[in-house]
């Protein structure tokens, strides 16, 4: 249940030591990091295209040949042997040191670029942003800013890391699919499209940076006012673009949803998931499995979609304005439509799906409700400011600590430490509505196999969400989670075939059949004799 | 309060005492001289091989025990006496009780071997014959070479375990071809070849004949019986098979004879005294099973029954339809039903074959000669239905109708290639042109 001990590497197996091939590409993608970082500490690189391909192509080329390394010489299967005994993937030296060394990165790119080399108020670029600077040219025109260089890195991980994904699950073709469809939607739509659509821009026309993939609230930004005035004042394409993004909020999602479960969204497009499954994989057994981060996780996740809903609400309501005759959409239609919406999906959650939801999950959604309403009708009926707190400082206190802290330092700083997917599970607004969707109708679940489950806790172990997955497999119970994003690890690493991912009719998602498997008893009489 | 104490944290003792404690609210205590507490000891191998911790072989949290009210007693039982109702054990120590379950389990088999019980003999079983091989074959350093006696189950995990720290592996298996007792030769076949494509040094027809000890008691070598030839190993991995766990029954009045003898209700001759698990031994064997099923599921479901019976409604252990599964390095394997290898396989029942041209995946349907009756189906590399066969076989259907409705019994992940198609086609094939 509980996660690895520390290992310090000082016993560890020799079996399980790097082969001379694996060291050797460690040392090549090394070196190609250590030219990033030589360019950090301001290194002058005379030929600045020449020494970024170099950098960039070597450490693809050492991820790439250690997983050749490691895997192409082995038959097709699940072989995750030495995992447990490896420092990296088991919380020892090699895991703290990475884990601080990427959360010292992330610290820099937040909220020191300039030591990374951002040119302040119009300055030239240097160090590793300008290292950058060719690239960025090539492809939007313009000079790379810090986010050129972390987007650019990480579609690098997701590619190499994800070429290692594909190699090690080779045998299994839901998850090659699934890992073509991550790397395919980092590279087009988080990196290539946006750089293309901001060489469109020009004087008179001017679309803000847009992720199409990414949704609100991941995008908790999306609908703030200078997006949101970009976007109209770029005309036909702009308001296409969002009216797209409200669309995909109260639409496109719950239909997919529905359709195929959250993960459609969670394990084959979003990029936080792409970077969680492809260069996360080796740390994906160290999410914590006890029943205690479970009830933490429901609590913190939930706060903070409903601290998203009403920043949103804050920052919107914030630039509309009180006349309805120049705009329909005022402060007040604004205001309770939010509340009317809010009502209408809490009504109908309690009258039709209450049964389905925990005693500790009625109550939370009873509290949060009632703060909402009580926060909007006091706003609605006194005029004061909004929430208590001016729209402006809950957006930057969510910008800095949830979106900057939380998914950025903690969730993927700490890989190595508290497992892969530490955001998606406990901080991700998009995963937790989506999960509520998934809970609450959606074809999606994972079936167990009728009685041959051997509780050996393969699933448990390598679900990175956190869940036990074999506490339901050994009664053969189906899975219907809201966490879960529907990775296919639990069916591909049990050694009996027990789990299956599957979309299926909503009749009979969740069975409780904790009977007496295999067994040949008439259960009604048992039922009954009861 | 009815004090219930069950002797053995295996999946049998533990599943009994978590269906006695969701029907009813009687004093229960579990003594194990293995572990603290509960884990699946099917994921020992994982362990080893680096995938798990022991931490994550347990089913449930450590706080778990003492919520549901269940004692943990860490202690060795010496001796029964069913008369007074009281258990001697090792410690000194004196435990009574008013209904006792045996839930020991097993133990590996040793047939009198020369040098069997030399240091760096063992079989794998327990927590501590993990323990041990941490110690004897830690990598290919100290443990130069491996030598694994018997053809079952365990040996090849344990093959496979070794394997995995580049410890080379020699496999002496008694018979012709790997498991043949039970597989039918076409995939004993299979699986003979997906052996050695892991480098497994597989020796059919090959007899232990003598293990050899160093000057200090630890094993140098063993002597194959067939050609003569010596080997130099480190460690004799024993894994001719269980037999039930029931030594320190001597001496009580309970009747044994391999196993502890019980009835269809899991009683043995001795009232408010029962036995679960592989440790029990069924007098009148069920149907085509044998008397001692030392197989995890079978022990879990004698937990489930027995539970009903303690708990007031006397149910006698009545499996369903035979299944299992296991894992051969990378080849899953389910059965559902009955398919016999060579040996003790009926006159009636025919089989059909279909083999894909990888060598990995294969299927074997069993069915009545006579009356085309389905009986079972044996499946390598393809996973199926659980409920769709149990169901199949309790309806009796016959053999053409299982081929044709293959498709909904398939469990494989999303996307996977299907092969019932050709599957059927193959199966048409074999028949006479006038059948369909």
């Amino acid at each position: 249940m509980n996660s690895p001990k520390p290992s310090m590497s000082l016993t560890k197996p020799e079996a399980f030591d790097l082969t001379l091939k694996q060291r050797i590409s460690t040392a090549i993608g090394l070196i190609g990091l250590f030219i990033l970082v030589l360019a950090t500490c301001n290194v002058n690189f005379p030929n600045k295209p020449v020494f970024l391909a170099l950098s960039l192509i070597m450490i693809s080329v050492g991820v790439i040949v250690f997983a050749n390394d490691m895997y192409l010489g082995k038959l097709e299967g699940i072989k995750n042997d030495g995992v447990m005994f490896k420092s990296i993937s088991s919380r020892g030296l090699w895991a703290w040191i990475s884990g601080i060394a990427f959360t010292g990165f992330y610290i820099l790119l937040y909220f020191k670029a300039e030591w990374l080399g951002l040119g302040v108020d119009g300055a030239a670029n240097t160090g590793l942003v300008a290292l950058f600077d060719p690239l960025s040219r090539l492809l939007n025109g313009g000079q790379a800013s810090q986010w050129f260089v972390y987007g650019t890195l990480y579609t690098i991980a997701i590619l190499a890391f994800g070429y290692k994904f594909l190699l090690k699950y080779r045998h299994n073709r839901y998850e090659r699919l699934r890992t073509f469809s991550v790397m395919f939607f980092q590279l087009a739509f988080a990196f290539l499209i946006p750089e293309f659509m901001a060489r469109l821009n020009s004087d008179s026309f001017s679309l803000p940076y847009y992720d199409l993939k990414n949704i609100w609230p991941l995008n908790y930004y999306n609908f703030e006012q200078y997006r949101v005035n970009s976007m109209i004042e770029a005309g036909d394409i702009g308001l296409a673009l969002l009216i797209f993004g409200i669309l995909s909020i109260f639409v496109i999602t719950p239909i997919l949803t529905f359709k195929y479960g959250k993960r459609w969204y969670c394990s084959w497009v979003c990029g936080c998931g792409g970077l969680a499954e492809t260069a996360g994989d080796s740390f994906r057994h160290l999410s914590d499995k006890r029943q205690v981060a479970w009830k933490i996780e429901r609590w913190v996740v939930h706060s903070v979609v409903v601290f998203v809903t009403l920043m949103t609400t804050a920052v919107v309501y914030s630039y509309l304005g009180d006349d309805s005759s120049k705009y329909w959409l005022t402060k007040n239609t604004f205001l309770m439509s939010v509340a009317v919406l809010l009502t209408v999906v809490f009504a109908l959650v309690m009258i039709f799906k209450h049964e389905q939801l925990a005693k500790d999950a009625k109550y939370g959604a009873i509290g949060y409700f009632v703060i909402i309403m009580v926060l909007i009708g006091m706003h609605y009926f006194n005029g004061s400011n909004l929430f208590l707190v001016k729209a402006e400082s809950l957006r930057q206190f969510y910008g800095f600590l949830i979106g900057a802290i939380f998914s950025g330092v903690i969730g993927t700083g700490f890989y190595p430490i508290f497992g892969n997917r530490v955001w998606c599970r406990f901080g991700c607004p998009m995963a937790a509505i989506l999960g509520f969707q998934q809970r609450l109708f959606s074809r999606f679940r994972i079936t167990t196999n009728g009685g041959q489950c051997i509780s050996c806790g393969n699933c448990s172990t390598y679900c990175e969400m956190g869940i036990d997955v074999r506490a339901y497999a050994q009664k053969g119970e189906n899975i219907v989670r809201s966490s879960c994003v529907g990775c296919g690890i639990c069916s591909a690493v049990c050694p009996r075939g027990v789990l299956k991912l599957e979309n299926d009719n909503m009749k009979g998602r969740i069975n409780s059949n904790d009977i007496l498997l295999g067994n040949d008893v008439d259960l009604m009489d048992l039922v009954n004799q009861k | 309060m009815e004090h219930i104490v069950i002797i053995g944290n295996g999946i049998s003792g533990v599943t009994l005492a978590r269906q006695i404690r969701k029907l009813s609210d009687k004093k229960i205590t579990i003594i194990s001289s293995e572990t603290e507490h509960f884990f699946s000891r099917t994921a020992l191998m994982y362990i080893y091989m680096g995938h798990m911790t022991y931490e994550h072989t347990k089913p449930y949290e450590d706080w778990f025990w003492e919520k549901n009210r269940i004692e943990l007693r860490n202690a060795y039982v010496k001796h029964i006496d069913t008369e007074y109702k009281n258990l001697k054990l090792a410690d000194g120590g004196n435990l009574g009780y008013d209904k006792l379950v045996i839930a020991t389990g097993s133990k590996p088999n040793k047939f009198g071997w020369p040098g069997q019980d030399l240091d760096g003999v063992q079989g794998l079983y327990s927590k501590q014959d993990a323990d041990q091989l941490e110690i004897t074959a830690p990598n290919n350093k100290v443990c130069k070479r491996a030598v694994i006696v018997g053809g079952g189950l365990i040996g090849i995990e344990l093959a496979e375990m070794l394997n995995s720290r580049n410890i080379p592996v020699t496999f002496l298996v008694r018979e012709s071809s790997f498991w043949d007792g039970v597989l039918p030769e076409v995939e004993s076949q299979m699986i003979n070849r997906h052996i050695k494509n892991h480098h497994i040094d597989l020796r059919l027809s090959s007899n232990l004949k003598e293990i050899k000890g160093d000057e200090n008691g630890h094993v140098k070598s063993v002597i194959i019986e067939e050609t003569g030839e010596e080997l130099a190993c480190d460690l004799v991995g024993l894994t001719a098979g269980v037999t039930p766990n029931i030594n320190f029954l001597k001496g009580s009045k309970i009747e044994t004879d391999k196993g502890v003898k019980v009835n269809a209700f899991l009683e043995t001759n001795i009232k408010d005294v029962y036995a679960i698990g592989d440790c029990a031994e069924q007098q009148e064997p069920i149907g085509n099973r044998r008397p001692i099923e030392a197989v995890w599921y079978t022990g879990r479901m004698m937990g489930e029954t027995l539970a009903q019976t303690i708990c007031g409604n006397r149910l006698a252990y009545k499996p369903g339809h035979w299944f299992n599964s296991a894992k051969f390095l990378d080849i899953e394997y389910q059965t559902y039903g009955w398919v016999f290898g060579r040996k003790g396989r009926p006159d009636y029942e025919q089989h059909f074959h279909w083999k894909h041209e990888d060598d990995t995946k294969c299927i074997t349907i069993a069915y009545h000669k006579q009356t085309n009756e389905f009986l079972g189906i044996n499946t390598f590399g393809i996973r199926m239905k659980h409920e769709v066969f149990d169901k199949w076989l309790t309806e009796k259907r016959d053999v053409d109708y299982v081929m044709q409705h293959l498709k909904s019994a398939n469990f494989d992940p999303e996307f996977y290639t299907h092969y019932e198609k050709e599957i059927l086609a193959t199966y048409k094939k074999n028949l006479e042109p006038s059948t369909f």
